[in-house]
């Protein structure tokens, strides 16, 4: 059982990782998002998408000179972490990120998030019930992810259960829930994709895609991202080519009863940061 | 480009929907719970011509520091009240529902600020005081002078609306594709 020194430099650590990590995540694209944005404003001829996709870069610009967030929905923050053997997994992991965000709250500064979901009281913290999530599995080296998510694009995320025969369904589904969430998630967006597990697995698979950086895609996952651009609802629902970015699928073992498909969709500013835990 | 500046007048019924403007002065921020105190309450600044901005900034000694648009549609039927009394603009993303298109005909506009562009906001805006500090950060009512905000008009007062015209459009492809 490791010691209460231990445990303190432990909570300390993940307490400064997590501000670091969300430092980095809430004021700095990832570089490849960044590239795909560069490649859509470069593709579009609209000129109302081409303004909207402008004012995306300009802000991007804006946010690393000035050193503020990039969007003012700061999100909650999701946070995964990788565990290896010679780190105790104890409650001092938990509170360290909950020590991390409060002092992100008050320092980068984010905006409070929180609340109590039936009172709507705020914790004015981005801690508190539950909050934030935090996911841990073994790992290599000790390392700390944050994916702090607005509501905007998290309000539109969909899960359904389809019935074992209908695969073929899930392109529809993805393009149909895009469709009706037209300009509220601040397309271009990315979509993140469960397929398979159980109902909760599959909205865990499916915010875990996310995780991926813009690349190649597999012939599903172009498939629906052909599918979605198709539309031409546009940066912001104003119309033009690029609605998404990139598709990411994340697929889990699931009963031969049963066909769940989630889906996370991201704005454009998809935030994600990884830091290396200084510790011991 | 067209450059508007508040309290806003009869020049905003000439702007059509995909327009670029520019917007500087004063303009107040409001979500769901400013509104439905307002409704109840009364509106606590001058109604005539001013632009209302669906936004939760985050705010800092007394300093914007990120302030891009929330969701518009959320408002659809919390902003009668607000056009009735003479505001002239409503500024937010994702577009607003047919009583609102209604409601902005020959008197005012909606207009589209790029979602998540809240460091491009913050860097066109001072913060000039702030109503229902109570209501905490998001929800509060802030006002705010901005230069030069970049937008684009989505409703005219024509009854014209960019984002119905894409989501006609956009389902009309849907159907022929699935």
């Amino acid at each position: 059982m490791p010691g209460l020194t231990d445990q303190k430099s432990l909570r300390t650590a993940v307490a400064q990782a997590t501000l670091q990590a969300l430092r980095e995540a809430e004021i700095h694209l990832p570089d490849d998002v960044k590239q795909a944005l560069e490649r859509a404003y470069a593709a579009e001829d609209n000129p109302v998408a081409r303004s909207e996709l402008e004012a995306i870069r300009e802000n991007i610009r804006m946010a690393e000179s000035r050193n503020v967030p990039l969007c003012q929905d700061t999100g909650v923050p999701v946070v995964y972490i990788t565990i290896p053997p010679d780190v105790p997994f104890t409650d001092a992991i938990r509170e360290g990120v909950e020590d991390g965000v409060r002092q992100a709250t008050a320092e980068i500064p984010l905006r409070p998030n929180v609340v109590s979901p039936c009172t709507r009281e705020n914790t004015g913290t981005n801690c508190g019930m539950g909050m934030p999530a935090v996911h841990c599995t073994p790992g290599e080296a000790f390392t700390l992810t944050v994916l702090p998510k607005g509501a905007g694009s998290e309000n539109v995320s969909a899960l359904r259960m389809f019935l074992p025969s209908e695969t073929r369904a899930i392109k529809r589904f993805i393009t149909e829930t895009v469709l009706r969430a037209g300009g509220k998630p601040c397309p271009p967006v990315i979509l993140g994709i469960g397929i398979g597990s159980t109902a909760d697995g599959a909205a865990a698979l499916a915010k875990e895609a996310l995780l991926t950086p813009l690349g190649e895609m597999n012939p599903l996952e172009q498939e629906i991202y052909d599918a979605v651009n198709a539309l031409g609802i546009g940066p912001m629902g104003l119309g033009g080519k690029t609605t998404c970015l990139g598709v990411r699928i994340r697929e889990g073992g699931c009963h031969t009863a049963s066909l769940p498909v989630a889906l996370n969709v991201q704005c454009w500013a998809a935030r994600r940061a990884t830091v290396e835990v200084n510790y011991p | 480009m067209n450059a508007l500046s508040t309290p806003l007048g009869d020049e905003v019924l000439t702007l059509r929907a995909g327009d670029r403007v520019t917007l500087s002065g004063m303009i107040y921020t409001a979500r769901d719970e400013a509104h439905l105190r307002m409704q109840e309450a009364g509106i606590p600044f001058d109604p005539e011509g001013a632009a209302v901005y669906h936004c939760g900034p985050v705010v800092k000694d007394g300093t914007i520091i990120a302030a891009g648009p929330t969701t518009s549609a959320r408002m659809n039927e919390l902003s009668g009240f607000l056009l009735d009394a003479g505001v002239r603009a409503l500024i937010g993303k994702g577009g607003m529902g047919d009583t609102v298109r209604e409601q902005l005909r020959g008197r005012g506009v909606y207009l589209a600020f790029t979602g998540g562009c809240a460091a491009l906001a913050a860097s066109r805006m001072t913060l000039k005081g702030v109503f229902y500090e109570d209501l905490g950060m998001p929800e509060a009512v802030w006002a705010i002078e901005c230069r030069e905000l970049p937008l684009t008009v989505a409703i005219d007062a024509e009854g014209g609306d960019l984002f119905r015209d894409v989501r006609l459009a956009s389902e009309k492809i849907f159907d022929e594709m699935f």
